[in-house]
């Protein structure tokens, strides 16, 4: 990868985590309704994966979705606009935080019933594979997603189908409050690709350097023909499970010990340590990416609300 | 014209589809191989190969997602349910994402999709394998639900449902697809979402569909016998539902039953004479009636389970009631 990539990918981090602490505010502020789940550090996940796909690869992935939107090339406008329900939200403000998607950038959604996007993957990528094309479906969950139902007749159907998926487990170890330990069979997810014969992989998801090197691996692979694979990505969120997560569940001594981790201070030390480049590009970065999300939310306040009369558009895609 | 049954109705509607365009396939379980449990799609595998045919694993929530996804690229799947019992095991893929993806995301998603399901009762398979839920998905907007009562409809209607850009849940009755009846050769398309007399008559108006036209028509020959002419309206659409033949009907006759062969609380009946209320209201002469199934879960025994479905004598009672 060359040193513009780079950049471009503390970019991309350091702009998901300020559009991330502003929408905290904006949501204590009570101007974002719902349920809102922070990716605040994470961010390494979907910026390595995401950064490794060709255009014509599908990207799908549950509701904690801001940062893959923004990954995906959705502009902070447009993410801010809809966390606040505005017309010119991605979605029309029709779907809120948990909803976000943009077919134009192959982003197929942000999904908001655990699991239930693995068997529509497994769709998007018999579409691709019925038309001869050489796309590849990203498809990310939690490890919560993989306890239930859906996880398991998706990925089998994958295989027996041999699906071109990448199957991204992002392990933050916790499904809301309840450990992996408690929730899982197995405790390192990557087993469970054992038992439907996929290759896989546990990647370290605090460094995007690893994130990207694996998913790029994976992805080839999958375009090449040999099979859906799995990716466990090892990553801990530093904020609560949504907005409303009074976290008894875990100690700040854990928190504090995943945040000396904290991916965007292990791109910054890489970057530097590795002389490519200085601190003063690295702050213009910051600079930009604030100013980005300063921008974004300016917008969003000035956007109209949808009209009261759009609110039966697109029930169906035909006249009823 | 020919003279078909209903399964070779809904067999023709999509081998003539699949000739005319490639992207539409089936997917399900034993649809291939097998030629289908129902023996719907009979010589489709050997004509159109396994990848247009694909026989899936008993996986209905993968069958649906599989389905939706790939519609969602463009593709016209034709998932076939065994039967509509089965559905519940994939109710979140009906219900959740295919019937709210095209709304939730600003209309960016579409989803031609065709769920069939065969369902009804009276084939002693017990209480799993013979429910009628057609109201309980009917409920949802989003979703469109379409249950053909001849062999036309059901050729024209799936035909249609196969163009349309909309997710649609297609019902079949099991015990219906021996019924014979004259189709249309061809290119022949029946509009979603239009109801449709299919008996004239002056006297009352039974408002049904599916199964129920099968029981109503026997009914009416009945209540001819008498000189009573009932007028019978298919509604072949339960979602958009047309009520304009209906409250047409019922303005003429004053006097109305339903006929379902699901079970009256909730149900298809309750909508219809609701809206035959609040649209209809000054035209009442009677109490509306609703004829439907008995409230159990279907025994296995026969003579337990036929007392249960509705039956054209509990329609002809009921139209001595309203009369």
């Amino acid at each position: 990868m060359d040193n513009a990539n780079l950049l471009d990918f503390y970019y991309q981090m350091v702009l998901i985590r300020r559009l991330e602490e502003r929408g905290a505010e904006l949501y204590q502020a009570g101007k974002i309704g719902g349920f809102m789940h922070l990716y605040i550090g994470q961010e390494a996940v979907s910026t390595g994966l995401i950064g490794a796909r060709q255009p014509q690869d599908r990207v799908i992935t549950a509701y904690r979705d801001h940062g893959v939107a923004i990954n995906c090339g959705i502009p902070a406008n447009e993410v801010i606009a809809e966390l606040m329900g505005k017309a010119t939200g991605i979605s029309q403000g029709r779907g809120g935080s948990m909803h976000m998607a943009d077919r134009t950038r192959n982003f197929w959604g942000g999904h908001a019933i655990v699991g239930a996007h693995l068997p529509i993957a497994a769709g998007l990528a018999l579409g691709d594979k019925y038309a001869g094309r050489d796309g590849v479906t990203i498809c990310m969950f939690g490890e919560g997603a993989t306890n239930i139902g859906f996880f398991h007749e998706a990925v089998n159907l994958a295989k027996v189908w041999n699906l071109p998926v990448l199957w991204v487990c992002e392990n933050n170890r916790y499904g809301m409050g309840t450990t992996v330990e408690r929730a899982s069979a197995v405790s390192e997810i990557q087993q469970k690709a054992e038992g439907y014969g996929m290759v896989h992989e546990r990647v370290d998801g605090m460094n995007v350097l690893a994130v990207y090197d694996a998913s790029k691996k994976a992805i080839e692979a999958v375009r090449n023909g040999s099979g859906p694979r799995m990716l466990e990505i090892m990553t801990y969120r530093f904020r609560g499970h949504s907005m409303g997560d009074p976290e008894r569940y875990r100690k700040q001594a854990e928190v504090k010990k995943w945040e000396e981790q904290d991916p965007l201070g292990v791109l910054h030390n890489h970057l530097i340590e590795n002389q490519v480049t200085s601190i003063e590009v690295l702050e213009e970065i910051e600079e930009r990416a604030n100013l980005a999300i300063q921008k974004a939310v300016e917008f969003a306040e000035a956007s109209p609300e949808p009209g009261l009369d759009t609110l039966f558009n697109n029930i169906y895609a035909e006249e009823v | 014209m020919s003279r078909l049954t209903m399964r070779e109705a809904i067999s023709q509607a999509m081998w003539e589809e699949m000739e005319k365009d490639p992207s539409v396939f089936i997917l399900g379980e034993e649809v291939g191989v097998w030629g289908g449990s129902y023996a719907v799609t009979k010589g489709f595998y050997d004509h159109f190969g396994g990848e247009r045919v694909r026989d899936t694993p008993i996986a209905e929530t993968a069958i649906i997602g599989a389905a939706i996804g790939s519609a969602m690229t463009g593709l016209r799947p034709i998932a076939e349910l065994m039967t509509i019992n089965f559905a519940f095991a994939a109710m979140d893929q009906i219900v959740n994402q295919a019937a709210k993806l095209h709304y939730m995301f600003g209309g960016q998603f579409v989803l031609p999709l065709v769920i069939r399901a065969v369902g009804g009762g009276g084939r002693q398979l017990g209480a799993t394998h013979s429910q009628t839920p057609d109201a309980v998905f009917a409920h949802f907007p989003g979703l469109k639900v379409v249950s053909p009562g001849t062999p036309a409809d059901a050729k024209g209607l799936l035909k249609t449902a196969i163009r349309s850009n909309d997710p649609i849940l297609f019902i079949e009755n099991a015990t219906m697809y021996q019924v014979r009846g004259e189709v249309p050769d061809g290119d022949y398309l029946v509009p979603i979402g239009i109801s449709c007399i299919q008996r004239p008559g002056k006297d009352v108006t039974i408002v049904t569909y599916s199964k129920g036209l099968e029981i109503s028509l026997k009914a009416a020959e009945e209540l001819a016998k008498d000189g009573i002419e009932a007028e019978i309206v298919d509604l072949r659409t339960l979602r958009p539902l047309d009520m304009g033949p209906v409250i047409e009907s019922f303005k003429k006759t004053n006097r109305a039953v339903i006929v379902e062969e699901g079970w009256k609380s909730f149900g298809v009946g309750a909508e219809i004479a609701s809206r035959i209320y609040e649209q209809a209201f000054d035209y009442v002469d009677a109490p509306v009636v609703r004829v439907a199934q008995k409230e159990v879960p279907l025994p296995y025994n026969r003579a337990l389970e036929q007392s249960a479905l509705p039956q054209p004598s509990d329609v002809v009672a009921a139209v001595r009631e309203v009369l």
